[in-house]
């Protein structure tokens, strides 16, 4: 019995010890609860409104791109895209699978899908499909209780209704890079499937067509499921962009150049609009909208006609006898000739120890200013050159826009070269040898342009000697803001009238005088008359052998070895508006080929913004009824004949010493 | 005295007479805000949870007046054979967890599925008040006579650790510990393990594997990283923290209602129901667990018989275990291991076992008087 009370009270004791212990213990638990619910309370109350409070982004509409008449060039559909919550989904791959049965999915998505998930939260839904037809959607929506975690999304995807016309314009809009969201704090790039500008107008632009996204703060639940609204803003939509060009002549210049590798353009002399800039072989850009792939890619950047490529603003050139009416300013401008010096041509010309030909066997006799021009007599600007000296030549290019790039708001734009004494030591290390005036004054050797540069240098000529500027977007774009342009207040180049109404006079004649180069392709509505200047760029020196063993067609040579054909002109010519630039790869030669399509897009401008009063630019010009050349018909024949500078050069590389 | 032989064939009415019935009110209560609780997580309604719940606590109610009918010596003489049945059910579930598909810990029977250690929880206390029954304090000081004990624990915690079962082998080694400390174990030995185990968690850290080491670490550093294994510490403290003093009121703690957090109808059930009625409702829960812990020890230390005691306070102990593991886990101060919130989570088999171990205690209180000698048989003389 007393064993029992020693235990007993051995047991009491120990009881009594162990239950304080307890008692201790649920203190300390009721001091943690007076720790996390009294002290640490306002903490965790925000932490639970940041849990159950999410900010949603609202991806505005991108704004449409115009044309200058208001008619779309880039819109937005709508498209059904089918989404996965990786969250909701047992086992991703099976998922995928029973998907797969009802929309082909291949592996390339499949691995794309699974970075994604990798990369995102796992209630954060991926893009599995877009563009999905109603069909899709149908059996997809029907197979739901089958496939955990998949919704059909309904979003907006841009296309491009005219496809391959104004592509290079354009654009296109692709998916954001890892490269795209370190660049740029927007959140909504971080949106699945979100499309940024890439290419073209779609990138320059990209921030105002983007618009500012909208945000719509929504009680979810902890997997992110949406429970109710609380608030929303619904940010500010993409603005619509109204371009300078106009997608009827656009159209019409595209389907004039064909399948030719060519490009045209067309600007407003006085306020630098762009109207036409076509390039020729083009693509669809609404492919690298929906994902391109790799047989397509490879298809695009190996064709020899560089359908990528803007040729008006990123092909260059030599510039070929386009290039003499700068030759001419500067001569008449430097005093080294005057208008009606006359200098002869007796169909060479020797400079040190190199003969240079010109391009008529025989030469042109002798010449003054316009008729050098007229007649795009090559000896006549080796002559005046030598007396000016390439130097002033460049410097005058330079004017006129050539050499450097214009700063249009179109990427990949580039400079081309206008070389001189500098240049040459800077880049190729040498000094300038007497004899590469004569060859880069008539836009061969070193000199390089692109069709925009020339087409620019040609307003300059036509406008009266200002620095006009091109440029595509209709506005100034501030922001996400279009502001009106203001009136046009353009720098004057410093170049006396009366030399540019001698070059201009020249040019005239070209087109308008019976054995001009480009009096076949005249515009015989006089009212629509136009000034110009063909020229052809030799791709490749014709050997002293193919000299000797005759004069070697053109159309007998392979494609890529035919010189490129250029032309520019303005018109009307008697009050010019527009001028306008053609330059067809390896087309032999200006007149023949460049120049009718150049005819063409200016008769086609005219009637519409002269003529026809449709949506006139800001000023009305009368069109004065011009008498002043008569039309022959059978001297024009001959003039489609007439075989423009083929300039045969053969320069001291031993053979002719 | 008078009452001992009495009270050694008492009848059933007197039995029932004897039951501390405000006992059982107060477990009815605690249940009750366990289905008002579960009643708000499926908000506010009674399916799934409420409703079997209430159905589970009534053949639970059922099962431990049963249980408080029968003798307090049928209990000492079954004491080892129940072990030994709950041991092999472990074993058994351990070998087909290992044969078959995964870790599967229970045995199914139909109506209930069948954890062994569950059982084991209230077989082992048993076990070892039947074991430390006759003991003196002098054999309790002697070495070798805790040998066999101390078997009876490792085996059972060594086979619940290797389910991965942390919650129960900790609840198992607690209550253990406790009631070799009631039987008079020497201090300075316990003393002398807790060191020895100190000693020893650079070594354990060793042989951990990744897995464990990280719950550790998050355990320690929960925003380390609060959308992986820190997730659920974290929502539970923000559920917990938002809820403040009053809470937010019934059936409108927002973490709870959007799923934020975790587990709200069985481990993190505290969380939701701190959420909704603050610190005051926390504490009031906790007094009320506090008053049963009382009423353990009161009627256990009323018994005559060391083997009543020990079952007695072991029991209330292993219940202490449950309440104190399971709120401070919710709350980070220790690991999370899976250990329910008595009476209160969903779920039935820790319900059964609670209340079958209520009922051993309340049969403790209703024999009080019997005295039990050194072999089990009632000492008459």
């Amino acid at each position: 019995m007393s064993r029992d009370n020693d235990r007993a009270k051995i047991i009491g004791r120990r009881a009594l010890l162990l239950g304080g212990g307890k008692l201790a213990l649920l203190s300390a638990l009721v001091g943690r609860m007076y720790y996390l619910q009294v002290l640490e309370a306002d903490k965790y109350a925000t932490l639970a409104d940041e849990n159950r409070i999410n900010l949603r982004l609202l991806p505005p509409p991108r704004g449409r791109i115009l044309d200058r008449n208001g008619v779309p060039m880039a819109v937005n559909q709508q498209n059904y895209r089918v989404l996965i919550v990786t969250e909701q989904t047992d086992d991703l791959d099976d998922t995928l699978d029973s998907l797969s049965n009802i929309i082909p999915i291949n592996d390339h998505d499949r691995t794309r899908i699974a970075r994604e998930a990798k990369r995102r939260r796992s209630f954060v839904p991926v893009t599995v499909r877009e563009n999905l037809s109603w069909e899709d959607v149908a059996r997809i929506e029907i197979n739901t209780p089958d496939l955990p975690g998949v919704m059909i999304d309904v979003g907006q995807s841009r296309n491009y209704p005219l496809e391959g016309l104004g592509a290079h314009l354009l654009g296109y809009v692709s998916a954001v890079s890892e490269a795209d969201l370190q660049a740029s704090s927007d959140p909504l790039l971080e949106l699945p499937g979100f499309r940024i500008g890439k290419a073209g107008i779609e990138r320059v632009y990209d921030l105002a067509l983007r618009g500012k996204g909208g945000t719509s703060q929504v009680e979810v639940n902890a997997v992110g499921r949406t429970i109710r609204e609380l608030k929303r803003d619904e940010g500010e939509p993409g603005l619509d962009l109204n371009l300078t060009i106009d997608l009827e002549l656009q159209q019409f210049a595209a389907q004039r150049l064909g399948d030719e590798s060519a490009s045209a353009v067309v600007i407003d002399i006085h306020t630098g609009d762009v109207l036409v800039m076509a390039s020729t072989p083009s693509f669809d850009p609404n492919a690298f909208n929906r994902g391109l792939s790799s047989e397509e890619w490879k298809t695009l950047i190996s064709n020899p006609r560089a359908p990528l490529t803007n040729k008006a603003i990123a092909g260059q050139y030599p510039p070929g006898s386009t290039f003499k009416l700068m030759t001419a300013l500067a001569a008449l401008e430097s005093g080294s000739v005057t208008g009606d010096q006359r200098i002869l041509c007796p169909g060479q010309m020797n400079i040190g120890n190199i003969t240079l030909h010109c391009w008529k066997k025989g030469g042109h006799g002798s010449l003054d200013m316009v008729g050098g021009i007229k007649n795009s007599c090559d000896v006549y600007f080796y002559e005046i050159a030598r007396r000016t000296g390439f130097e002033r030549i460049a410097e005058m290019a330079k004017r006129f826009g050539l050499g450097s790039t214009l700063g249009l708001d179109l990427p990949s734009e580039r400079g081309g070269t206008i070389p001189n004494r500098d240049w040459k030591r800077a880049t190729l290390g040498q000094s300038w040898y007497p004899g590469e005036t004569p060859i880069n004054a008539i836009g061969q050797g070193y000199v390089q342009a692109t069709p925009l540069q020339l087409a620019v240098m040609t307003a300059r000529l036509a406008n009266g000697g200002f620095a006009v500027m091109p440029h595509l977007a209709r506005d100034n774009i501030e922001g996400v803001h279009a502001i009106a342009r203001p009136a046009p207040n353009w720098a004057d180049l410093g170049v006396s009238r009366q030399s540019l109404a001698l070059v201009r006079r020249g040019m005239n004649a070209v087109c308008n005088e019976p054995g001009g180069t480009a009096y076949s392709i005249r515009i015989k509505d006089e009212g629509m008359a136009m000034s110009g200047k063909t020229g052809s760029a030799q791709v490749k020196r014709i050997t002293m052998r193919e000299r000797e063993i005759g004069m070697k067609k053109m159309e007998d040579m392979p494609w890529k070895d035919r010189d490129h054909a250029l032309f520019v002109a303005y018109a009307p010519e008697s009050e010019p508006r527009y001028a306008c630039c053609v330059v067809v790869e390896h087309g032999s030669h200006g007149g023949s080929a460049a120049g009718p399509v150049a005819r063409d897009i200016l008769i086609e401008v005219q009637k519409r913004y002269l003529q026809r009063n449709v949506q006139s630019p800001p000023e009305e010009h009368p069109v004065p009824q011009q008498t002043s050349h008569r039309h022959d018909p059978s001297v024009e024949e001959e003039g489609a004949h007439s075989h423009d500078d083929d300039e045969d050069e053969d320069q001291g590389n031993g053979d002719h010493g | 005295m008078h009452f001992r032989f009495s009270r050694s064939e008492m009848s059933l009415r007197e039995k029932l007479w004897h039951v501390s019935w405000s006992f059982v009110l107060l477990v009815t209560v605690i249940c009750s805000v366990g289905f008002l609780t579960l009643y708000s997580a499926a908000n506010g309604n009674v399916d799934p949870w409420a409703s079997r719940q209430i159905v589970r606590f009534l053949v639970g109610l059922v099962v431990m007046l049963a249980v408080a009918m029968v003798d307090i010596r049928f209990w000492m003489r079954w004491a080892y054979v129940l072990y030994a049945v709950a041991l092999v059910l472990l074993i058994a579930v351990e070998i087909r967890g290992s044969v078959g598909m995964g870790a599967q810990r229970w045995i199914d029977l139909g109506f209930i599925q069948l954890q062994p250690s569950e059982i084991m929880k209230i077989t082992l206390v048993l076990a070892l008040a039947r074991y430390f029954h006759g003991a003196s304090y002098q054999d309790v000081g002697r070495p070798v006579f805790l040998i066999p004990p101390l078997m009876m624990v490792f085996l059972p915690v060594g086979l619940v650790l290797k389910q991965p079962d942390l919650g129960t082998a900790m609840m198992l080694t607690l209550a253990s510990g406790a009631m070799f400390f009631l039987a008079g174990v020497r201090v300075w030995k316990f003393a002398l393990i807790i060191s020895a185990g100190l000693a020893a968690i650079p070594v354990a850290w060793k042989f951990m594997r990744e897995y464990q080491r990280q719950r550790i670490i998050t355990f320690l550093n929960p925003e380390n990283d609060p959308l992986g294994a820190g997730y659920h510490i974290l929502q539970s403290k923000i559920a917990l923290g938002s809820g403040g003093l009053f809470g937010k009121g019934f059936m409108l703690g927002t973490q709870s209602h959007l799923n934020f957090l975790p587990e709200k109808q069985t481990d993190f059930i505290f969380t939701m129901l701190a959420e909704e009625w603050g610190m005051v409702g926390g504490v009031v829960l906790v007094a009320l667990y506090t008053l049963i812990l009382v009423y353990g020890y009161a009627m256990s230390l009323r018994a005559r018989s060391q083997f009543a005691r020990l079952v007695g306070l072991g029991l209330t102990t292993t219940f202490f275990l449950y309440v104190f593991i399971n709120i401070a886990m919710v709350m980070g101060l220790v690991p999370v291991v899976g250990v329910p919130l008595p009476l209160i989570s969903y779920g039935g088999t820790a319900m059964l076992t609670l209340l079958f171990g209520f009922g051993l205690i309340l049969s403790v209180y209703i024999h009080r008087d019997i005295h039990i000698g050194r072999r089990g048989a009632s000492d008459d003389i």
